[in-house]
């Protein structure tokens, strides 16, 4: 059955939605979409690195990314900048340098519209692995810190005088973050991968009003969106990842007729 | 008594320098067991930077804090909740604990507010959020409860009736508050020691002897003080710092 190219598609898909949709939550939440975009855009260099030392290539956009992350941690509290221009300086820098070192590498060949938006059709078994198994890994890590960082996520202070460390869980999501953008670039591509996790993401906030269903509603949307994307792109024979974020865009569009939105002042 | 008067947070000579600037100085206070410090001082004197280094949010401090508790509950002064979150008064009750249905239940109940359980916490009104923010607290069942003036939007009644539960809170879980309050009328009759700040502690001890200070009295104007006289003839004893009471001599 894994022989089939689709098959493997929906399976690496479906895993990939399964991890999105609760952490894409806390994106949303936390108002962390151009963060995400930056890990992303730094992901690129990750690829570059696992070519030229021919290391595991989730593992080596994990490392660049946690770095990077790191990285902007430091210049936050250093700088006077304010988060919005960090994030710009460091996703535009190093997506810049991961072309440059491509360019320095000119015998080897890039896919490079691959590693922007993702070829979903091309993955192996092995690629089915690193997502449910990272995958597994990550909503585990979830779960356990589920409490505090959503504390920490309604409010910092409140969380902290309370005992609830949300420093140091901020600095665990993080590295989620990073880990699910490494898992999934070959999926869905460095710059679409932080609409897999917003897109379905919003369509939930639209159609939920407490947290657990906000995540419930955020997984369905973004399996549906694999199923529909995938389908689609088969049949009509469209890229697979841009697909798949038209289907959640399409998804999100239907959900403003049902919005939930309690409070009519403040937004 | 020895329990009694266990020492749950203890500042010596705490202060906050922000952008070169001292937030607040040189304060030395001791929340015990049981008892309700209250602080008071104008806008910007403070009691705010003064609740967070008791809480330990502040990372570079001058002086020492040491806390022998973590069963902490606290009430800030403002909390906004961001509207890309939606969540329930029910799903809130719950933010650092692990309470039971009927824990939530009668927590909400003694504020007021068991009306408000599903709704959503955004539609609330200020005072509504307050009840709640107090009941969260309290459900917790803390050691030390830090409240950042609690009845901030309360309606008079209410605001009588929460000082009135904060006193119970006091008693009933014998856990130390640190109170933080404008209504001085109010506060000063529940209270059992007022630490009276203006970037530096300006006067402190039983709320008779700070009333009776000069300094407080220039801070706060003679008007103020008056309402004081007012409450200071209608008790016929004095709470002392140890907890115990003495019959005033006339």
């Amino acid at each position: 059955m894994l022989d089939d190219f689709f098959v493997r598609a929906l399976l690496v898909g479906i895993g990939m939605a399964l991890v999105t949709g609760p952490l894409g939550c806390f994106v949303v939440w936390r108002r962390l979409s151009f963060f995400g975009d930056t890990l992303a855009h730094s992901a690129l260099l990750g690829v570059t690195l696992s070519y030229t030392t021919e290391i595991n290539m989730a593992l080596s956009v994990f490392v660049i990314s946690s770095i990077v992350a790191l990285i902007l941690l430091k210049l936050q509290k250093k700088t006077n900048l304010p988060a919005d221009a960090l994030l710009g300086l460091l996703a535009h820098s190093s997506l810049a340098i991961g072309l440059v070192v491509i360019g320095l590498l000119a015998t080897i060949r890039f896919d490079l519209m691959g590693l922007l938006f993702g070829d979903i059709l091309a993955v192996n078994v092995n690629d089915i692995a690193v997502v449910w198994i990272g995958g597994a890994i990550i909503l585990m890590v979830l779960k356990i810190i589920w409490k505090p960082l959503f504390a920490s996520t309604v409010n910092y202070e409140l969380a902290e005088a309370e005992g609830m460390k949300p420093e140091k869980y901020n600095a665990i999501f993080t590295i989620l973050l990073a880990a699910i953008i490494a898992i999934s670039i070959k999926m869905v591509g460095l710059l679409l991968i932080t609409g897999m996790l917003i897109i379905p993401a919003a369509m939930a906030r639209n159609l939920s009003d407490n947290p657990n269903q906000m995540v419930i509603f955020s997984i369905i949307g973004g399996l549906l969106s694999v199923f529909i994307g995938l389908f689609a792109s088969l049949e009509i024979n469209t890229p697979s990842g841009p697909s798949i974020i038209t289907t959640g865009l399409i998804l999100f569009i239907l959900s403003l007729t049902k919005i939930k939105k309690k409070s009519q002042l403040n937004n | 008594m020895t329990q009694q008067n266990q020492t749950l947070v203890k500042l010596e000579n705490a202060g906050v320098l922000v952008n070169e600037k001292w937030l607040v100085r040189g304060v030395s206070l001791e929340i015990k067991k049981g008892k309700i410090i209250t602080l008071i001082g104008p806008n910007g004197s403070g009691k705010s930077t003064t609740a967070k280094i008791t809480l330990g949010l502040y990372k570079n401090i001058e002086g020492r804090v040491e806390k022998f508790t973590n069963k902490i509950a606290y009430v800030p002064q403002k909390i906004n909740i961001d509207w890309t979150l939606p969540i329930r008064v029910n799903d809130f009750m719950n933010l650092t604990s692990n309470l039971k249905k009927e824990e939530i239940e009668t927590a909400l109940e003694t504020t007021g507010t068991p009306h408000l359980k599903n709704k959503d916490l955004k539609s609330l009104s200020g005072g509504e959020f307050q009840r709640v923010l107090m009941a969260r607290a309290i459900a917790k069942k803390p050691e030390l409860l830090v409240l950042d003036e609690p009845v901030q939007g309360v309606d008079f009644n209410g605001e009588i009736a929460l000082y009135e539960l904060i006193k119970k809170i006091s008693d009933t879980l014998n856990c130390g508050i640190l109170l933080i309050s404008h209504n001085l009328h109010v506060v000063m009759s529940k209270t059992d020691h007022v630490v009276c700040l203006n970037g530096h502690v300006c006067c402190s001890g039983t709320p008779i002897d700070v009333a009776n200070n000069e300094k407080y009295q220039e801070l706060f104007g003679k008007d103020i003080s008056k309402i004081l006289s007012v409450y200071e003839h209608s008790h016929d004893h004095i709470h002392k710092i140890d907890g115990t009471i003495e019959k005033k001599e006339n």
